[in-house]
């Protein structure tokens, strides 16, 4: 019954992962990708359809969802901003860029903005220490982040 | 020829957006892989590789070859083996898997299908870190690519060789790095390690048995078999064979990423290849691979980037990619975010990790608050030994404990400094980053 809750786009690309792999629990995490692409988060009502769909129980895939840094399990943002405060980063001025984007979003961490525009989390490492501090707006990896650089972020 | 010195990056170039096929094809690309399946057989393949030296550049330095050879190759076709791919590229202060799928992806595929050949699995996946969103498209347009041009599917090359390769995407936890947690990751479980043995060669995804390798360890294996044993070890200036990717992070003037021999001194990547320290600083210490790798000091910079040499001097090589320390960052502080980060990674599967890592967290700050106690130091260290190796299910906090036990022994004064009478701490403004750099550093380069 909770399938209906999935729209047909999201159970036909989760349905296109499922056959690249032998066993439909793999899926999990391709799955919740999928539904918080169409949705931004995963709420409990969708959580529970993608088990049903996966044959997993819910707290199996709860299990895995909480795991991650990745899947919300609560609103977010249109964009997701995430900066990075692991180590080079936070040497160069990372948990400075966070302050800058909660100050301006007048947001605390992992809230949504008054306009439902963005959420500002912190993420490990990125993978680009060479231009730190650098931090993930939505999909884009922004680098050698400067004020100006945060503004601009913001459309300010 | 700078290519052959350069295997690894010589279709990287300033003036292109990536390797499409045609680039990877036109320097030799693929031309390992005709040489695997047509000229010689599996257990070649593996003989080659272990011959050539190639150790595992994720960290642990096993030998690749040596690696394969494990796997059982008697089984005949019923029995399924699995190849993976580990581009969970997470460790803090690591950023070279990350250019290599997004710069040459066909690579990083051809490495794989030699492997995979090597070890007689028809299925491989790519366990892709959720953050590397242009690695994705970049990896997933070269797969259709490979598939189009024969490179995948049935009958490579016309051979009897038959591969798939699946792109899967994580989610973000450094942990599923870890290549048992890796596996149960893949296979949709929460990600905490599995005990061992069973090694995952012997039972590893949906308990077949498995290899996994770093992706710069596959990326090595195409020019392997393309140029030969012999060419491969001429690569090496010491006792490991092969180029590698060393780089460095930190206040370095030139902070970026090299292709060098192995075996050159550490001294030359940092003061040569980065340029040395930025102006007003002074070089401290370093972790030459990666954060869960031990401090090493100035007096090192002779040591030579090899498994065993940087091992003698009381570190790891790690993943190559150095992170320095100046002497205006609080070594204290510096071991505090490492911490943090490892506290936070923590899968939670056994408890000296997941109740020692928070304990951890909790001293360092009391002791930067001005709330320690000069005892607290002697508790650190016997965490170090408590978290240390062997008294876990994986290298998560053994590998956490690295920073903190070399920090205790090269820089107590650091720690004590806050627990004296009259804590006096680094002056206001000079201790989280180093002053207020963040806005002035960068805006030349910006």
């Amino acid at each position: 019954m909770n399938k209906l809750i999935l729209s047909p786009e999201e159970i036909q690309e989760i349905n296109a992962e499922i056959s690249h792999y032998p066993d439909k629990a793999a899926v999990a995490i391709e799955a919740l990708k999928i539904v918080q692409k169409h949705r931004r988060w995963v709420s409990d009502e969708c959580l529970v359809a993608v088990a049903e769909l996966l044959d997993m129980q819910p707290a199996q895939l709860e299990g895995v969802a909480t795991f991650y840094n990745l899947i919300y399990r609560q609103p977010v943002g249109k964009t997701v901003i995430h900066y990075c405060n692991s180590v080079t980063c936070w040497m160069l001025g990372g948990d400075r860029v966070g302050e800058l984007l909660c100050r301006h979003l007048n947001v605390g961490l992992g809230e949504m903005s008054a306009d439902g525009e963005y959420t500002v989390l912190p993420i490990v490492c990125l993978g680009a220490c060479d231009h730190a501090p650098v931090a993930m707006v939505g999909d884009e990896l922004r680098l050698d982040l400067t004020e100006d650089a945060v503004n601009e972020i913001l459309g300010r | 020829m700078e290519q052959m010195n350069k295997p690894l990056t010589k279709n990287i170039l300033p003036d292109r957006v990536f390797a499409t096929l045609a680039d990877y094809e036109s320097t030799g690309g693929y031309q390992g892989l005709r040489k695997a399946l047509t000229e010689l057989q599996p257990k070649d393949v593996q003989q080659w590789v272990k011959d050539a030296g190639l150790r595992g550049r994720g960290g642990s330095g096993f030998s690749a070859g040596l690696k394969w050879s494990l796997i059982a190759l008697d089984g005949g076709a019923s029995q399924n083996h699995y190849l993976i791919a580990n581009a969970d590229e997470m460790e803090p202060g690591t950023f070279k898997d990350r250019m290599l799928m997004e710069q040459d992806p066909h690579q990083l595929i051809e490495g794989m299908i030699i492997a995979a050949y090597a070890i007689q699995a028809n299925a491989a996946y790519i366990f892709l870190r959720g953050e590397y969103h242009l690695a994705r498209q970049r990896l997933d347009n070269a797969l259709q690519e490979a598939r189009s041009k024969g490179y995948l599917g049935e009958h490579i090359l016309n051979s009897d060789f038959n591969l798939e390769i699946a792109l899967h995407t994580s989610a973000g936890r450094y942990i599923c790095g870890e290549e048992t947690a890796l596996l149960n990751a893949l296979e949709g479980r929460r990600a905490t390690p599995r005990a061992k043995p069973p090694f995952p060669l012997v039972t590893g995804l949906w308990g077949k048995p498995t290899v996994v390798n770093n992706v710069e360890t596959l990326c090595n294996v195409p020019h392997i078999l393309h140029y030969g044993v012999d060419w491969y070890q001429g690569l090496g200036r010491g006792a490991d064979k092969g180029t590698k990717l060393f780089g460095v992070s930190g206040r370095v003037k030139y902070p970026g990423l090299w292709e060098l021999p192995m075996g050159i001194p550490i001294r030359e990547i940092i003061e040569n290849y980065a340029g040395g320290m930025q102006d007003g600083y002074k070089l401290r210490g370093f972790l030459p691979g990666g954060a869960s790798t031990d401090f090493l000091l100035p007096e090192h910079l002779d040591v030579v980037m090899d498994y065993d040499a940087v091992a003698k001097a009381g570190s790891r090589m790690g993943t190559g990619i150095m992170i320095v320390l100046d002497d205006k960052t609080c070594p204290v502080q510096m071991v505090l975010n490492l911490e943090q980060f490892f506290a936070q990674e923590s899968c939670g599967w056994c408890t000296p990790c997941r109740d020692g890592l928070p304990w951890t967290v909790t001293l360092l700050k009391d002791i930067i608050a001005g709330k320690g106690r000069i005892e607290d130091l002697d508790t650190l260290a016997g965490l170090t030994r408590m978290l240390g190796p062997g008294n876990t299910f994986c290298a998560l906090a053994p590998g956490a404990m690295e920073p903190l036990q070399s920090a205790l022994k090269y820089f107590r004064e650091d720690f004590e400094r806050y627990i004296s009478p009259h804590p006096n701490p680094l002056p206001e403004g000079e201790g989280a980053s180093g002053g207020n750099h963040f806005m002035s550093v960068h805006k030349e380069s910006s």
